[in-house]
């Protein structure tokens, strides 16, 4: 690892560290309801809507109350977001005259936004109007990961009440979520993103003339190219913040209008970890021990660390099947000798490797999916580090809001075999944990899992699936298995060599994407009804501290186990197996 | 009726001949598949072994998917997987029904003298003991056992209560009070009692000790709920990561054109290594033996959940008298007030003591003996009148002729003095106080000669500390556990005694009302309690408490209000009971940490061989070595069974317990079982591989 990739890792993670503290305290007290510097802005707004929606800012809703709710308001988005798609041609702001999505895509993509997946089985800029981008994608980004924030705040209120009912109310938490943190955050950064060059405009795609003209397909030369631009920065912002994921171009952030420099790239490595990392320090205001958050956030950053290792070492270290070849992958840093080395393929010039893997890194351990290279050109076992992470189950600081609160199970779970370990009925920040939060614990892992192993069976068994993968062999296998693993745990990147865009797929993933999301959320509602239900036990010596090193290593290897003894076999026959064929 | 030796008080060895051949019976009789869906875990095995079975059936006419011999190996391993974990729980019950049995012999229909009209008296008719039901009267005479549980309404008798005790001195049992409750199967040794039968046959309380031993009645505990539902969950995610490897196989089959998919015998094989059989299979003979241990300790816990509930107990509270000091308190200095010569006190509070038959009267008379040298004397002889201590007067003394000694509390002393011209001096009164403050009970002493009265001096009481008790709470303190000291004495003694017995917090001026608000209070902050109790005004706060240990000399009351009964009536053993609890959630934690953590070796054991002649290059990841695929499977398959029956004993003995912060706890079972478990079927998988290669197996 060169001087300069060292630099820009401690870079993004010292600025993320740093901002991540004043950051979780602000948003904890945004959804403690305290008062914040943003009141005199946007608490007219907030009463307005309020007053608009007949809504009583008092509201108490129990953990069913507040599921339902969730479930209703992502049924609504489902269909205000199919009915945008299905009559796009009709509507203004579409410069380009795209036509009606096709059903298939419609309700898959829909799907893919309303669960904060941004799975894209299209490409945007030659599919989706201005409208249709702004109207229905964007505001799904910003409510999508508005619904991931809310369920959080539901389970810390379950942790932190005693003998109590009420999760606090659904329709608050997300209009506060949206207007004090997702919407300013969003615009300053959008407005960081146009100064860097990210393009914003609602004009039609301007068209270039080539310098240098070239053959088309048809044999004729080509002397003009439509360059594709739109509103491109004020979703890009929300897609990064709120680890959407989904692109307003179909090569997401490795376009230059969407990701221009070096910079940007960093910048956006940071957005996409920003919230997540600080919604740890969030948590631990909100259940009153700050150590119970810098647990979970060292737990995650170890996570983080180990994965960014790994993947930079195996895209650094080349191609082993090139070896013996008159290539050079060593890199060279000397003044008049510079050679990146290791396996470019896939990368931007402008990030390298170390942008890449940094990007790749962030972008599959939170449940982000934007990509600035293309990870099916990874080396097997580069490929195998994004893969993992997916199907850990996105907690390595994980989707907004998700990421944490699926750490949280992951934290009772080993909560629960330490308490065990040390003679005592287990507990969590004093709650007991018994058979009902157990049995949801387990539904939150198993459901993910189940999806993207029933997934990819039925993705290498079906004649009509099959013919999606662009590559035979192991490295089929792993397109597949990538496929489900970034749909059931709502990641939304793909290996690219995949045709996604089949009702195979369309379909499956459509399904692994439902249960991906819900087959989560739902049972952490209920973990957070049954929480608050309960007495809290003061910490005494006889106490498992859930906030000491020991306990962070604990979560680590509860978090690796799992998804290690769940998913080994299957990534023995791709990526592993792969790897181990170049090797040779 | 022959007397049983109860074998309660002796501790059976782990592999007792006669329980070791029936537990061999029982694990094959629980092969059925009725007995084996209680455990999903181990009905997976079930299926297995009954899989692979029938593909040895079909290999056998020659059209299996591997060969015969290597199928039958792998199904007869998955079966004696099954039989080991059967012969776990066989044996962990045969022990209880060992002890079952013991008591049962003590349960034989005896007659009963049931008394007609159910009026005391001696008209009696002679019926047996299962025709009697709840408010018959019965008179059981010396040399009858008494036919069922009861509660003495007349009559006083010795009884002997060591079919249910062990503890073969006679024990006194009389009408009213606290020790009116006896037990069916025990013996009335001399006199005579009318009792009045309070349970009906099939329900008394040797009914229930034999059905908690045996385990016929044992309900799963709620912490053995959630960790089922966890290994549920696991088997169901192993399930899916196996099921599915045979797609997967066979789209690497076409993929790489060589090699066939993996069969299912291989796929069955992997499946039962990988789902956690080891904590399945041992599951319930650890709970088994956790309330044999309990029985072992002479307690019988009405309930599993008593036995777990005690593991989490944060406060105990402590009944001062009998637990933390010896019964009686002791006469340790006289302090005479100014102008008295101490022999002159010492032969006043000796005559004072002469005829007193308390404890702390006849400790006074051993001080004078022992530090003023003053022998005993007969009172006859000296024509002293004994005046014995009265509710009104609360002193006690002599009569000597005109000469009156009196000694008794401070203030009836000094209502007693002043009241026949006297003085109290105002050093004996700070004397007194300060005799409070260290913890000591002051008695003072005076003698009155031709009418007026005059204060001699104080006498030390003192409350004795148990040997060894400061220690144990230090060790109690160390676990997290709070200790709280129960007493009726006044705050500054109260103050001084928990000082020096190192408790944590005590209770003065204690009533039955008071220690209710207290367990309630400590549970309100969300804290378990746990206490002891033997007297009916024990009775609502045993019900109160969340781990409530009645002595079996208690009264029934008490009994039926506790969730624990300690046969030897002590209550240190609250201590003995929290380390059982702790040590039962331990094992499970640990030998479930194990299980898993042994499923990384199994993986290196199978995948390489599974896939390798698909994908040539994962042989590489047969890191052990292992000779081929066949017997790398076929080891880990008899890894997994062996290493049941090698953890039988840590299951029934429970995990080494140390009462330490929960943070060492964990690092050392982390270390032993998390550890542990990763790398020991790396080597037990080769030896095995090693020895099939060697015996030519594989």
């Amino acid at each position: 690892m060169t001087f300069n990739s060292l630099l820009q890792f401690a870079a993004v993670l010292g600025v993320l560290l740093l901002l991540a503290r004043p950051l979780g305290e602000y948003m904890g007290r945004v959804l403690e309801r305290e008062a914040v510097f943003l009141d005199p802005l946007v608490k007219p707004l907030e009463r307005g809507l309020y007053r608009l929606a007949g809504i009583e800012a008092e509201d108490r809703m129990d953990w069913k109350g507040y599921a339902l709710a969730v479930l209703v308001f992502s049924g609504v988005g489902l269909v205000a977001l199919l009915a945008l798609f299905r009559t796009q041609h009709l509507l203004p702001f579409n410069p380009q005259r795209q036509p009606p999505l096709p059903w298939g895509v419609a309700l898959n993509t829909a799907l893919s936004f309303v669960t904060n997946t941004n799975w894209q089985a299209y490409a945007g800029e030659s599919t989706m109007s201005h409208l249709t981008q702004m109207l229905g994608l964007t505001v799904q980004n910003f409510l999508s990961a508005a619904k991931g924030i809310a369920v959080l705040a539901a389970l810390a209120r379950g942790l932190r009440r005693r003998k109590a009912t009420n999760l606090g109310s659904f329709w608050v938490d997300l209009t506060r979520i949206t207007l004090y943190i997702l919407l300013p955050l969003s615009m300053l950064f959008a407005v960081v993103l146009i100064a860097l060059g990210v393009v914003q405009t609602l004009g039609p795609n301007p068209v270039a003339t080539l310098l240098s003209p070239i053959q088309g397909v048809d044999g004729k030369p080509v002397l003009h190219q439509v360059l594709a631009v739109g509103p491109v920065a004020s979703q890009e912002a929300i897609k990064i913040l709120g680890t959407n994921g989904g692109g307003f171009f179909n090569s997401n952030s490795a376009h230059p209008f969407e990701n221009p420099s070096a910079l940007s790239s960093l910048l956006q490595v940071l957005g996409i970890l920003l919230i997540p990392a600080s919604l740890c320090f969030s948590f631990g205001r909100m259940v009153r021990d700050r150590r119970q958050g810098l647990a979970l956030l060292s737990a995650m950053t170890l996570l983080f660390l180990m994965a960014l290792g790994a993947l930079h070492w195996a895209e650094q270290r080349g191609n082993p099947a090139l070896r013996g070849l008159p290539v050079t992958q060593v890199l060279a840093d000397q003044p008049g000798a510079e050679h990146p080395g290791g396996n470019l393929e896939g990368k931007e010039s402008r990030f390298g490797i170390t942008g890449t893997t940094l990007y790749a890194t962030a972008t599959t351990g939170t449940s982000c999916g934007a990509v600035n290279g293309m990870h099916d050109s990874f080396t097997p076992l580069g490929g195998l580090v994004t893969l993992l992470l997916m199907q850990l189950g996105e907690v390595v600081f994980g989707g907004v809001g998700s990421g944490l609160y699926t750490m949280l199970v992951f934290a009772i779970l080993a909560v629960f075999m330490a308490g065990l370990m040390v003679g005592r009925t287990p507990e969590y920040l004093g709650k007991k944990i018994e058979a009902f939060e157990t049995k949801m614990a387990s539904l939150v892992i198993l459901i993910p899992a189940a999806s993207v192993l029933v997934g990819t069976a039925l993705a290498v068994l079906l004649p009509a699936a099959l013919a999606s993968l662009s590559n035979p062999g192991a490295h089929g296998f792993s397109e597949a298995l990538y496929a489900f693993s970034s749909a059931s745990n709502n990641n939304g990147s793909a290996f690219a060599g995949l045709g996604a865009n089949t009702p195979f797929y369309n379909s499956a993933t459509g399904i692994a994407m439902l249960l991906g999301r819900f087959g989560t959320l739902l049972p952490v509602l209920a973990i957070a009804g049954s929480l608050a239900s309960k007495k809290r036990t003061p910490p005494g010596p006889g106490t498992l501290p859930t906030h000491g090193p020991l306990f962070v290593v604990m979560l680590v290897a509860v978090v690796l186990l799992v998804g290690a003894l769940t998913f080994l076999p299957a990534l023995a026959l791709g990526p592993i197996a792969e790897h181990l064929a170049l090797r040779g | 009726m022959t007397h049983p030796t109860p074998s309660t008080t002796q501790p059976l060895s782990l592999f007792h001949g006669p329980i070791l051949r029936r537990a061999l019976v029982e694990a094959g009789r629980k092969l059925n598949p009725l007995h084996q869906l209680r455990n999903p875990v181990m009905f997976t095995v079930w299926i297995g072994s009954a899989l692979t079975t029938l593909l040895w059936i079909q290999a056998l006419g020659g059209h299996g998917e591997a060969r015969p011999g290597f199928i039958l190996a792998i199904a007869l391993w998955l079966w004696f997987t099954l039989l080991f974990a059967n012969f776990a729980e066989a044996m962990a019950e045969g022990r209880g029904k060992a002890q079952a049995d013991s008591l049962r012999r003590s349960r034989q229909d005896v007659g009963a003298k049931r008394l007609k009209d159910k009026v005391p008296g001696r008209d009696w008719e002679a019926v047996g003991a299962a025709a009697l039901r709840v408010g018959d009267l019965v008179l059981v005479e010396a040399g009858d056992t008494i036919p069922g549980d009861g509660e003495v309404v007349e009559g006083v008798a010795s009884v002997n209560e060591a079919a249910i005790t062990g503890e073969s001195a006679p024990v006194i049992r009389e009408s009213g009070g606290d020790r009116s409750a006896v037990t069916g199967g025990t013996q009335v040794l001399s006199d005579w009692i009318v009792v009045r039968i309070t349970s009906n046959p099939g329900e008394t309380f040797l009914d229930r000790m034999i059905a908690m031993v045996e385990g016929a009645k044992r309900q799963k505990t709620p912490n053995e709920i959630a960790l089922d539902i966890l290994l549920a969950a696991l088997t169901i995610i192993f399930l899916l990561a196996t099921a599915t490897l045979l797609p997967y196989s066979i789209y690497s089959v076409r993929a790489a054109g060589q090699g066939s998919p993996v069969t299912i015998t291989v796929l069955v094989a992997l499946l039962v290594c990988l789902i956690p059989t080891t904590i399945g299979g041992l599951l319930s003979a650890i709970g088994i033996a956790g309330m044999d241990r309990m029985v072992q300790a002479n307690v019988i816990a009405t309930s599993g959940r008593a036995v777990e509930a005690a593991g989490d107990v944060d406060v105990l509270l402590l009944d001062k008298t009998g637990t933390i000091t010896l019964g009686n308190r002791e006469a340790v200095a006289l302090l005479p007030v100014a102008g008295v010569d101490p022999d002159r006190l010492a032969d006043a509070a000796q005559l004072a003591s002469l005829a007193d038959e308390t404890p702390e009267g006849r400790s006074v008379v051993v001080l004078a003996k022992e530090r003023y040298g003053l022998r005993e004397r007969d009172l006859r002889t000296l024509g002293a009148r004994f005046v014995p201590f009265s509710a009104q007067t609360r002193m006690s003394g002599v009569d000597l002729g005109g000469r009156e000694i009196r000694k008794g509390a401070v203030d009836a002393i000094e209502a007693y003095v002043t009241g026949r011209g006297g003085h109290f001096p105002e050093a004996l009164r700070s004397e007194v106080d300060a005799i409070s403050r260290a913890g000591g009970t002051p008695l003072v002493v005076a003698e009155s000669q031709g009418g007026t009265a005059r204060a001699l001096g104080a006498i030390q009481l003192k409350d004795i500390v148990k040997g060894g008790i400061k220690e144990r709470f230090a060790e109690l303190r160390q676990m997290g556990i709070k200790t709280v000291m129960i007493t009726g004495d006044n705050p500054l003694t109260a103050a001084a005694i928990a000082a020096e017995a190192g408790v944590d917090d005590f209770l003065a001026q204690a009533t039955p009302e008071a220690k209710l608000k207290l367990i309630r209070e400590y549970q309100a902050g969300g804290r378990l309690v746990a206490m002891t109790g033997d007297g009916t005004n024990d009775a609502p706060a045993l019900a109160q408490a969340d781990v409530a240990v009645a002595m079996n000399s208690g009264t029934q009351a008490a009994k039926e209000a506790g969730n624990m009964v300690d046969l030897d009536s002590n209550p240190t053993k609250l201590i003995e009971i929290v380390r059982i609890g702790k040590q039962l959630l331990m094992t499970r934690g640990s030998l479930t940490t194990f299980s898993i953590a042994n499923d990384v070796a199994k993986y290196f054991a199978i995948i390489p061989a599974a896939f390798v002649m698909t994908y040539p290059q994962l042989g590489i990841l047969n890191v052990m070595g292992l000779h081929s695929p066949e017997s790398a499977i076929l080891s880990a398959v008899i890894f997994n069974a062996l290493i049941i029956v090698c953890l039988i004993p840590l299951a029934l003995r429970g995990v080494a317990y140390q009462p330490l912060g929960a943070s060492t706890v964990l690092r050392r079972n982390l270390a032993l079982y998390g550890l542990g478990g990763l790398l020991v079927p790396f080597l037990g998988i080769k030896l095995i591989d090693l020895i099939l290669v060697a015996t030519r197996l594989a």
